[in-house]
């Protein structure tokens, strides 16, 4: 029905192209910009969605990057309510390049595979991990990344970690490669806390923080609460906190660039709006007599209303498909270069879905003033005028 | 005698121009025959144009009642009256009126995209009026390609590929040398012998006239006809 009114509306467009152009140019950016705001959000917010309720994150109060003794293991294990627990350190790790960085961490092993039942590891290589102390787990990102497979040997680098032997190079096997099908990072390397603790040369018997399950979801405050008072007044006191609370938190610091970015996507937005509608405003002036012309062949003020607010829509939808399309080739062009930074960074489902009806608003928005003005015109005042 | 297709009666047509009321049709009645070719004289401002206007149902009387083909235009609304017009008004303007961005048969399928017609049909009825006013091979033009006569041409394909009554044309040859004046108003003859369309063409020049079968001066708002 309407496609028989699409060579009408794009000859419209083609009137002045260099116009449509740089009005639609101008839409493709402000929908770039809202799609890789979008991607951005994504990325930081899907850390928290797959953070556990029930797991707690035991810190150095004064920053993470204090160490806390390995001793502390077994007192939190005591506190009631309380599961398992894993130490965790920053590696530090690289590959050939040190730009090459990854995230990998020493762990229990065992714990770690209770306290985490999400990662999906096939039984023997789950095994074989468990039983290999310089055994790595790694993520399926890593294992595509470097072509890794079971069995190889790797010369994993740390930055901040030397081995006793004056190395900073550990060798490691990787034993099982995890995936994550509900979500999360899997570009992560997953080490032997043993071996990690009686390779190194420095700060033996101390570990970066804890991860602690908690039987009860509902009493994480408490238990939380609980383990500080039990390091209160020593020289490394704890801070304890839920992996969600902590995940919102790294999301909340960061997230203000994001906020910042949706403030400057909407004021692009809102100029956006006032740049068509001018356009769409000097396209009607422009055509007057035209329109003059369609409404004495029988176009009724409807239709006339509905035509320009349709060409309105057609520019914000054309400008935006693009924008949006660029967002999400960009994201697949550069996904590679932010994983370190910002895993997960693409386009998601709901800011697609929430772009197309931007787009349509946008377009009935800046279309309403001069497709009613349109509407409104007198055929013999219109025909009068060149 | 054949039937009235148009019927005027006190037709008082008024503008406000600042405080001062300006009446331009004067209580004027009308009645043309269907199939007539009626030629509307008269000086600038004497109120063809506007009686024109009046009749294709695009502007609306101070007073006065209009009847086309039996039906009341006056009392049709705006949605109503622009259906109407779809169905069975030509209009043919001094300066052809074309939409420039669009090819020749664009701007003639322009009153056939009102219709619930299938793109083939579409093509068929732009195809046929085109071959009527002798354009078939400028289809594909846009109108800065086209000259006077051919762009005069396209309009008049226009005003009839969705077959109505009534012609109604505005100084249709005002903008065109002798030459192609002549071409248009043969072809505006042809539509009214072979295809039996009545006409009503507002002109100002006395040749054109000629070619109608009734010319009506108007002046001052009021009629006066030469005798047959």
């Amino acid at each position: 029905m309407i496609g028989k009114y699409l060579p009408l509306l794009a000859s419209s467009l083609r009137r002045k192209r260099l116009r449509t152009f740089f009005t639609i140019a101008s839409i493709v950016i402000a929908f770039l910009l809202f799609g890789l705001a979008e991607s951005m959000r994504y990325a930081l917010q899907s850390g928290v969605d797959v953070a556990g309720a029930d797991r707690l994150l035991t810190m150095h109060k004064v920053s993470f990057t204090q160490l806390l003794p390995a001793s502390y293991e077994n007192r939190i294990h005591a506190v009631d309510g309380v599961v398992d627990v894993t130490p965790q350190t920053w590696f530090g790790a690289w590959y050939q390049d040190d730009r090459n960085q990854v995230p990998a961490f020493p762990v229990k092993p065992e714990a770690f595979l209770r306290i985490y039942p999400e990662y999906v590891i096939p039984e023997d290589q789950k095994q074989a991990w468990l039983a290999d102390r310089t055994g790595i787990l790694i993520g399926r990102a890593i294992a595509d990344l470097f072509q890794w497979k079971v069995g190889d040997a790797i010369p994993l680098n740390s930055s901040i970690w030397r081995k006793e032997d004056g190395s900073f190079t550990w060798d490691v096997t990787v034993r099982g490669i995890f995936d994550l099908p509900n979500g999360g990072d899997t570009r992560q390397i997953i080490l032997h806390q043993d071996y990690f603790d009686e390779a190194k040369a420095q700060a033996k018997g101390l570990v970066g923080w804890y991860v602690v399950k908690v039987s009860d979801g509902s009493r994480v405050q408490a238990i939380a609460k609980q383990i500080d008072q039990l390091f209160a007044n020593s020289p490394a006191e704890t801070k304890t906190s839920s992996e969600r609370a902590m995940a919102q938190s790294f999301v909340n610091q960061v997230g203000n660039v994001g906020k910042i970015l949706g403030a400057i996507v909407t004021a692009v937005f809102f100029t956006m709006l006032l740049v068509t509608a001018n356009t769409m405003a000097q396209s009607v002036r422009e055509r007057t007599n035209e329109i003059g012309v369609l409404k004495t062949l029988g176009f009724t003020n409807g239709g006339v209303l509905g035509m320009v607010l349709a060409e309105s829509v057609l520019v914000t939808v054309i400008g935006g498909a693009l924008g949006l399309a660029a967002a999400w080739w960009l994201g697949v062009q550069f996904e590679p270069v932010f994983r370190q930074y910002l895993p997960g960074f693409r386009l998601p489902p709901d800011a697609l879905i929430q772009g197309v009806a931007y787009m349509f608003a946008l377009g009935v928005a800046a279309g309403a003033v001069p497709a009613a003005q349109a509407m409104r015109l007198r055929i013999v005042e219109a025909l009068r005028r060149d | 005698m054949p039937a009235s297709i148009v019927r005027i009666r006190e037709l008082v047509k008024e503008y406000r121009r600042g405080a001062e009321v300006v009446r331009v049709l004067d209580g004027l009645s009308l009645e043309i025959a269907a199939g007539d070719f009626v030629a509307l004289m008269g000086p600038s401002g004497s109120g063809k144009s506007t009686l024109l206007n009046l009749i294709g149902g695009i502007d609306r009387p101070t007073s006065g009642e209009r009847e086309v083909e039996g039906l009341r235009v006056d009392r049709l609304g705006d949605g109503a009256l622009a259906h109407w017009r779809a169905d069975h008004v030509g209009f043919v303007f001094q300066m052809y009126n074309l939409l420039p961005v669009l090819t020749a048969e664009r701007n003639v399928e322009l009153p056939l995209l009102l219709k619930n017609l299938p793109r083939e049909q579409r093509a068929r009825r732009v195809a046929a009026a085109l071959q009527l006013v002798g354009l078939s091979d400028r289809a594909r033009h846009r109108p800065r390609e086209l000259s006077g006569g051919e762009q005069q041409r396209v309009g008049i394909a226009r005003a009839i590929v969705t077959d109505p009554t009534l012609l109604l044309c505005d100084e249709p040859t005002g903008d065109l040398d002798r030459k192609s004046g002549d071409e248009i108003l043969d072809l505006l003859q042809a539509l009214n012998r072979e295809y039996g369309k009545t006409i009503i063409m507002v002109t100002h020049d006395p040749h054109a006239a000629e070619r109608a079968h009734r010319v009506i001066h108007l002046d001052k708002g009021l009629l006066r006809e030469d005798p047959p």
